[in-house]
C-alpha cells in the first residue's frame, strides 16, 4: 500500500498501545502481583480453611431477628446518604457540563465566567470524592457523636462527588443537539437541560444513581465502624469474635440486596425504555 | 428592516472559508428563499441569521438589536424571537409529541412553567392546532420515536410555528419529505409568513421550489451572495453558474395541480431531473 492511502491513525494508535502496556508492566510488578500464587497446593488449603469456618450459615431466629432490624438500618442509611448525594450532585453536575453553556453560542461574551465556576465545581467534587468516606465520617463524628447522621453525611457526600462527576460527564455525552437548538431559541439553561438532554440521558442517570444505592449499600459496612449501626456493625461484630456463620449470613444478606438492586434498576430502565 | 449584513464574513477555525463579504438587507414580511450548491455556505448564513454563530467580520443586525453587542440577558430575548426550522429535527427521540412542540415557547415562558408543563402539558391544544396544520394532530400523544423522518421533520416545523417568531429561518426544512409534502410544506410556512406579517428565509435544495414559492431568491456561491433577484428574473444562465460544481440542477418535481404556481416561468423550462 502506498504512503498516501495509509490510514494516518494507524501509527500512533499504535504507539498508544505500546506506551499503555510499557506503563502498565512495571505497575503490576510494583504491586506484587503473582496470580500464580493462588494455585499453589499450600495456599489452596489455607483459602479453604478459611472458607470452611464460614459454614453453615447461622440462622438461628435470635440472630435472623438481628438480621433484619440491621438490613432495614442498612437500607435507611444508605437511601438517605444516596439522596444527599444527589442533593450534592444534581448542581455540581449541571454546572459541569458544557452543553449547557449559552456563552459558547457563537461563541458571545463572557465566557470565562462559566469556565472558572466549571473548574471550581470540578474541584469541589474532586475534593468531595477523593477523600475516602471513612475520613469524612471520622470527621462528623467529632460533631454528631456516635451514630447514623455521621454516616449519613459522610456517605452522601463522597457518593455526591461521584455522582456529581458522572451526572456531568453522561449530561456531556448525550447528543447535544436539542440542548443547543433551545438554547438558540432562546430558552433557559435548566428548560434546556429538562426538554434537550434530560429525555435522553434519563435511563443513564438513573442507573447509575441505582448502581451507586447498590455501592452505598456496601460501603455501610464502614458505617459500623463509627458505631452507626446496620449490618456493618453486625459484621464487625461477628468478625471480631470469629463467628464464621454469622458472617456468612450477612455476606448472603448484602448479595441479596445487591440482586435486588439490580432488580430495581433494570425494572426502571425497562420501565422508561 | 427585519435585517441587514454589511460585510459579513466567517472563516473555519480549518481555514475554511465559509462566509465572504455578504451585503443582505431583507425588510419586515419578505420572503427569501437561499439557493446554492451544497457547501456554498447557506447554513452558515442562516446561522448568523439566528444569532447562534457570530461572524469574524461584519455587521449584523437583526430585528432592529445588534446581537453582539447586547447584554446576554437581551441576546436571550432576541432569540425567541427568531425560530428555526433545522435540516435534522433536533428532537429527543423519547420525547413525546406534544412536549417537542410546547418547546417552541421556552424562550417566553418562565422556568416554573416549562417545568410545569413537562409534569401536565400546559397547553396542549395550542400544540394540536399547530399540529393539524400539517396533518399530525392525532399524533399529540405519541412519542418521537414512532414517527417517520417526514413526520419528525413536520414536528419540528410545529414547534417553531408554536414559537411564532418575528423572523422565521429555515434550513432544509423539507429534506427528509416527499415532493407533494414538500410542496405543501414550503406552501405552509409561506402561508404563516403572509398571515402574520412575518420574514421568511428558507434555504432549499430544490431549485423549482424555490422559484414557484418565493417572491425573492438568493443565489448563494462560494461563501458570497451571487444574485439576489425577484423570482421572475432568475434565468437559467445564473442557475447553470450557481450550480456548476453540481453538473445538473436539483428540483423537486412538477407542481402539484392544487397549487397556483405565481412563478413558474424560469422554472418551467428547465429539464424535470428528480434529485434526492
Amino acid at each position: 500500500m502506498s504512503a498516501a492511502h495509509r490510514d494516518p491513525a494507524a501509527l500512533p494508535r499504535l504507539g498508544w498501545t505500546l506506551t499503555a502496556l510499557v506503563l502498565l508492566w512495571p505497575l503490576l510488578q510494583l504491586a506484587d502481583f503473582r496470580p500464580a500464587a493462588l494455585f499453589e497446593p499450600g495456599n489452596l488449603a489455607a483459602m479453604g480453611n478459611f472458607l470452611a469456618g464460614f459454614l453453615p450459615l447461622e440462622t438461628s431466629p435470635d440472630f435472623l431477628a438481628l438480621l433484619g432490624r440491621a438490613t432495614v438500618d442498612t437500607l435507611a442509611m444508605a437511601t438517605a446518604g444516596i439522596a444527599v448525594a444527589v442533593l450534592l450532585a444534581v448542581p455540581l453536575g449541571i454546572v459541569l457540563t458544557r452543553s449547557l453553556s449559552v456563552a459558547a453560542i457563537g461563541p458571545g461574551r463572557a465566557g470565562w465566567v462559566g469556565q472558572l465556576l466549571r473548574a471550581a465545581s470540578r474541584g469541589l467534587l474532586a475534593v468531595l470524592r477523593g477523600v475516602p468516606e471513612l475520613v469524612w465520617a471520622l470527621l462528623f463524628v467529632r460533631v454528631f457523636g456516635l451514630g447514623p447522621a455521621a454516616g449519613v453525611l459522610a456517605l452522601g457526600i463522597t457518593y455526591g462527588g461521584m455522582l456529581g462527576k458522572v451526572y456531568g460527564e453522561i449530561l456531556e455525552s448525550t447528543d447535544a443537539r436539542p440542548a443547543r437548538s433551545l438554547l438558540e431559541a432562546g430558552s433557559g439553561r435548566l428548560a434546556a437541560l429538562a426538554y434537550g438532554l434530560v429525555p435522553n440521558a434519563a435511563r443513564e442517570l438513573l442507573s447509575y444513581t441505582v448502581y451507586r444505592w447498590e455501592c452505598a449499600v456496601r460501603a455501610s459496612v464502614v458505617m459500623g465502624f463509627v458505631g452507626a449501626g446496620g449490618l456493618g456493625q453486625l459484621m464487625d461484630q461477628s468478625m471480631k469474635m470469629l463467628n464464621g456463620g454469622e458472617a456468612a449470613t450477612i455476606l448472603a444478606t448484602f448479595l441479596v440486596l445487591v440482586l435486588a438492586a439490580d432488580g430495581v434498576s433494570e425494572t426502571l430502565r425497562r420501565r422508561m425504555a | 428592516m427585519s435585517f441587514t449584513l454589511e460585510g459579513v464574513g466567517f472563516t473555519h477555525a480549518n481555514g475554511h472559508r465559509a462566509l465572504a463579504g455578504v451585503d443582505l438587507r431583507v425588510a419586515a414580511g419578505e420572503r427569501v428563499a437561499l439557493i446554492g450548491a451544497s457547501g456554498a455556505g447557506k447554513t452558515t448564513l442562516l446561522r448568523v441569521l439566528a444569532a447562534s454563530l457570530r461572524p469574524g467580520s461584519g455587521r449584523v443586525e437583526l430585528l432592529g438589536s445588534a446581537p453582539w453587542d447586547v447584554s446576554p440577558r437581551d441576546l436571550r430575548r432576541l432569540r425567541a424571537r427568531i425560530g428555526v426550522v433545522h435540516q435534522a429535527p433536533p428532537i429527543p427521540p423519547r420525547q413525546r409529541v406534544v412536549t417537542a412542540v410546547l418547546a417552541g415557547r421556552l424562550g417566553q415562558w418562565p422556568l416554573w412553567k416549562s417545568l410545569a408543563s413537562l409534569v401536565l402539558p400546559v397547553d396542549p391544544e395550542g400544540a394540536r392546532r399547530e399540529l393539524a396544520r400539517l396533518d399530525l394532530a392525532e399524533r399529540l400523544y405519541d412519542r418521537c420515536d414512532r414517527l417517520s423522518g417526514g413526520q419528525l421533520q413536520r414536528v419540528a416545523l410545529a414547534r417553531v410555528l408554536y414559537q411564532q417568531p418575528e423572523l422565521l429561518l429555515a434550513d432544509e426544512p423539507v429534506s427528509a419529505m416527499d415532493p407533494a409534502l414538500s410542496e405543501l410544506t414550503v406552501a405552509l410556512l409561506n402561508d404563516e409568513a403572509r398571515r402574520r406579517g412575518v420574514t421568511l428565509v428558507a434555504s432549499l435544495h430544490a431549485v423549482d421550489l424555490a422559484l414557484r414559492h418565493f417572491p425573492r431568491v438568493v443565489g448563494v456561491k462560494d461563501g458570497s451572495i451571487l444574485f439576489d433577484l425577484p423570482a421572475a428574473e432568475v434565468n437559467e444562465a445564473l442557475l447553470r453558474e450557481l450550480y456548476a460544481a453540481e453538473g445538473g440542477l436539483p428540483l423537486a418535481g412538477p407542481p402539484l395541480p392544487s397549487s397556483s404556481p405565481d412563478a413558474v416561468p424560469a422554472a418551467g423550462s428547465l429539464p424535470p431531473l428528480r434529485c434526492a
